[in-house]
């Protein structure tokens, strides 16, 4: 790893097999004095840092993650209470404060020492260093598709399972009995011989005493009550009935509304600012100018917004202001041709003698591929609500990393983290873009210049102006073949790699391969956006190789299998999702199959689209997909991300597309930011493989096969390759 | 400033906001009925649809002032959670929502849609909900629930939760 970034901590090197390692997730020592009055109330008792009992016997789980539609709380509430022999009816979950206490040692840990397993004594040391590192960073971070492999693999599991034999040992003591007489279910524990049974509330307040297990006893899936059932989930009743609470709806007594309008080129300041006749406007408190924004707060948000309007604002001239798409595409070309020359760069891969082999081989297939920037357009724009007062200050708002935003918001008031608030609300869409604290800066920033509460949300047209956007990229492409038309060269040069670091390797066995990557600087920031570089290296990568199958005329689904040597997951995800998609079936004329296999995120993912194309235009009529997570700890909730990821990424592969002019972002709204909608929304049909391997992340993976399967798809119904997105660029081809 | 009233879910409201701002900004700030989402401001995602007088309607491209004299109905209207709609318990059955931000826009087509349509088609359904973005992209369990809710609360397709 080049640096400690979050991000790339997250996701720093391929996940490789490996037994389930326990015992790391404990929190070193027992810290429920310092942390019981985070948490607890009304006479609950912090048996340790993730579980509370109350004195009716309901079991709390603390989960140190945002919900933004994923279902982590029902996830993970599920994986702590198995584990517990927790009664599921009687259970709640609560998000875990914004406390440096409850920053996420569990994921760098993950990461960094997946295999390390140490006596107690030296866990405890170890896990102590973690939790430092992760206090530093402010670490605790929705993102990654770590939740459940990551918390709740390595974190909710064994705090139910520690917990469970403390409130047991707890219970021999009390009954004078052997531990090992003693079983427990929903919440109770028995002794079955003396025919006596206690809830776990009866023993809470003495286990809370003792150190956790630095190793407790994991059940095996033949065990799992809860793992691997469909479960309702939790958060989904309040989202029916109009009562769920976004950051949008906290209302503070007396609070102001506030709008903004920052440059549309980034990383400059206004310059001047005319704010009179907004000033006398109709419940107008204040017209402010922040330097990197501007900002209006009135008695309502509409007073606000016409106000906004009345605004005049010049920014600082920047080199940036001449910079378009095509200007940026053409310094990446630059920057990849002097990669190619050897003039710069870095590898990611080189084995054997690519350019070698690709010189005599008997094929050669060259090409370039290009993806534009992304917004998120989450479907909440971005607000916040803050209050600065009396040297402290509270935050509201739903966002994918509290304890940072809680920094951020200290770095710009000045203030000791501590004097800093955060309360985490639901999240109408994260994607990434949540992560970022520039919205609650500028809630917090502008509650301490009117002295008063404000409530901040940004239109429509900021929220995409002003986004963290997915790169844009080009990839380069020599594929050489033998005479049997065989790969034995892959050669590719791409740019800005951000995370996870492996987004351009392939899983198939071609003997010569050079994969890097090199950079071309802009000014365009930089966000991570559903699945980050997997996003567009999955459409690379697996479009190059289906060119490659191409070539040697042979099935693109029987070429990929024959080289996925060593690799039965694999191998049998991409069988599952031809089966399942009926491929090589015959099919009417202006249809075609594509299929494409990635995986991410310890999830390994097969598609196949179906398009159809009819007077032109391109529809995606089906998509199959298979998916191995290792083991689905909520099913129906899996699938829901894999439909999710496949939706998310054809809108993307089918429309999405932010243009640079000027310096800044072309696009405003939905009516050129457009989106896949029911009428456009294919079919979905998913199928999970538990493998049984280490658990795998659910929230990104479906997303990065779905671009590529789609223009496989269209190869095969027109003979026309797209190397471009979005698939809409190509013109006649789609509507 | 002019006090007059609005009806929503039945109940008069006196709203003191200017008469051309949206009536989306008076359901959520000035009266409390924050279920009507802002998505977008220009009526192209649906998130903050209500019904007036029956009809689904982009609150976020009407002014209040027009909404006088008419009965207005939001999400919190139209059930409760003891006594939620057939669409409501539809949407759980399926477990349609994820981060379910545009859920209260979309319950509300779907509302209007079986009352004028009581079993839609497909075309039927693409027709009335393609106004609606769901960024989630829970479209197919949209579809599946809508089935469901004009079928009695059953389906004969594959469910969702168990």
């Amino acid at each position: 790893m080049n640096k400690w970034t979050r991000r790339g901590l997250l996701t720093a090197g391929v996940l490789t097999g490996g037994a389930l390692v326990v015992g790391i997730a404990i929190r070193p020592g027992n810290r429920n004095a310092e942390l019981s009055p985070l948490v607890a109330k009304d006479g609950e008792i912090l048996v340790n840092t993730w579980i509370k009992i109350s004195p009716d016997n309901r079991v709390t789980a603390i989960v140190p993650h945002a919900e933004m539609g994923q279902g982590v709380n029902t996830a993970l509430g599920a994986m702590l209470a198995d584990e517990l022999d927790a009664d599921w009816d009687k259970m709640s979950v609560e998000g875990a404060p914004a406390h440096a206490e409850y920053a996420n040692h569990i994921i760098p840990r993950f990461f960094l020492a997946p295999n390390l397993r140490a006596p107690g004594m030296v866990e405890d040391t170890i896990n102590g260093a973690f939790l430092q590192v992760s206090k530093a960073m402010e670490f605790q971070i929705t993102g990654g598709s770590m939740s459940v492999r990551g918390t709740g693999e390595h974190g909710l599991r064994l705090a139910g399972a520690a917990t469970r034999e403390m409130l047991m040992r707890a219970a021999a003591a009390k009954w004078g009995v052997a531990l090992a007489e003693l079983r427990t279910d929903k919440s109770f524990v028995f002794h079955d011989k003396s025919r006596k049974s206690a809830p776990y509330a009866s023993f809470a307040a003495e286990a809370a005493q003792h150190m956790p297990p630095a190793h407790p006893t994991l059940k095996k899936p033949s065990e799992y009550r809860l793992m691997g059932k469909p479960l309702p989930r939790l958060d989904i009743p309040a989202k029916v009935d109009g009562t769920a609470e976004f950051g949008i709806d906290v209302v503070v007594p007396d609070m102001k509304f506030a709008v903004v309008k920052a440059p549309p080129v980034w990383g400059v300041k206004i310059a001047t600012m005319d704010a009179k006749a907004a000033e006398a406007m109709p419940g107008v408190v204040a017209v402010l100018d922040m330097g990197e924004f501007a900002a209006v707060v009135a008695g309502s948000y509409w007073q606000a917004k016409k106000a906004l309007e009345a605004v005049t604002l010049t920014f600082t001239p920047t080199d940036a202001d001449k910079v378009n798409s095509a200007s940026i595409y053409a310094l990446q070309a630059a920057a990849l041709t002097r990669a190619q020359a050897g003039e710069e760069g870095d590898a990611d891969r080189d084995e054997g003698d690519a350019a070698g082999a690709f010189q005599s081989a008997a094929t050669k297939v060259e090409a370039e591929y290009r993806v534009p920037y992304l917004a998120h357009a989450t479907m909440e724009p971005m607000n916040a609500t803050a209050w600065v007062r009396e040297g402290k200050c509270d935050i509201w708002a739903g966002v994918q990393n509290p304890l940072g935003t809680r920094g951020a918001a200290a770095d710009v008031l000045d203030m000791d983290p501590d004097a800093v608030t955060v309360h985490n609300k639901l999240l109408g869409g994260g994607f990434g873009r949540r992560a970022k604290p520039d919205f609650t800066n500028q809630a917090a920033l502008i509650s301490a210049k009117i002295k008063a509460p404000v409530k901040l949300v940004w239109s429509r047209e900021e929220d995409m102006a002003q986004d963290h956007y997915r790169q844009a990229v080009t990839s380069r492409f020599a594929g050489g073949l033998d005479a049997r038309g065989r790969a034995v060269a892959w050669s590719n040069h791409y740019l800005d790699r951000h995370d996870p670091k492996e987004s351009a390797l392939i899983p198939y066995a071609i003997p010569n391969q050079y994969i890097g990557y090199t950079e071309a600087k802009t000014h365009v920031p930089f966000g991570a956006w559903r699945s980050v570089d997997h996003s567009h290296q999955g459409f690379f990568t697996e479009s190059f190789v289906d060119e490659l199958a191409h070539a040697a005329k042979a099935d693109p689904y029987q070429y990929r299998r024959a080289m996925l040597t060593g690799l039965p997951r694999h191998i049998a995800v991409l069988d599952a999702a031809a089966k399942m998609a009926g491929w090589g079936t015959p099919l009417p004329k202006g249809q075609g199959r594509g299929i494409a296999l990635v995986e991410s995120f310890g999830t390994i993912v097969a598609q196949v689209a179906l398009v159809e194309i009819a007077d032109g235009a391109a529809r995606v009529r089906s998509v199959w997909c298979a998916a191995d997570p290792g083991f689905a700890v909520n099913p129906d909730g899996f699938a829901a991300q894999m439909e999710s990821g496949i939706i998310y990424g054809l809108t993307a592969a089918m429309f999405g597309e932010i243009t640079i002019e000027n310096g800044a972002a072309v696009q405003s709204n939905f009516h050129d930011y457009e989106m896949i909608r029911m009428s456009t929304a294919p079919e979905i049909d998913v199928q999970i493989i538990n493998s049984g391997a280490t658990v795998g992340g659910g929230g990104e993976p479906g997303l990065p096969p779905i671009a590529p399967a789609v223009t496989n798809a269209i190869f095969a119904a027109t003979g026309k390759r797209l190397r471009e997105l979005p698939v809409r660029k190509a013109g006649a081809l789609v509507a | 400033m002019t006090v007059y009233q609005v009806t929503v879910n039945g109940q008069a409201k006196p709203i003191a906001s200017e008469p051309d701002t949206p009536l989306l900004w008076v359901l959520r700030d000035e009266i409390g009925f924050r279920g009507t989402k802002f998505g977008c401001g220009m009526g192209l995602c649906g998130a903050c649809t209500v019904h007036i007088d029956g009809v689904p309607t982009r609150s976020c491209q009407i002014a209040v002032a027009d909404a006088l004299g008419k009965a207005v109905t939001t999400i919190e209207g139209i059930g409760s959670a003891d006594a939620l709609h057939a669409v409501q318990q539809a949407w759980i059955a399926e477990q349609v929502p994820q981060c379910g931000y545009c859920q209260s826009g979309q319950i509300m087509a779907a509302v209007a849609l079986l009352k004028t349509n009581p079993d839609p088609d497909d075309a039927a359904i693409d027709a009335a909900m393609d106004g609606h973005i769901c960024r989630c992209g829970m479209y197919g369990r949209i579809r599946r629930a809508i089935k469901r809710a004009a079928n009695g609360g059953q389906t004969a397709g594959q469910g969702a939760a168990a």
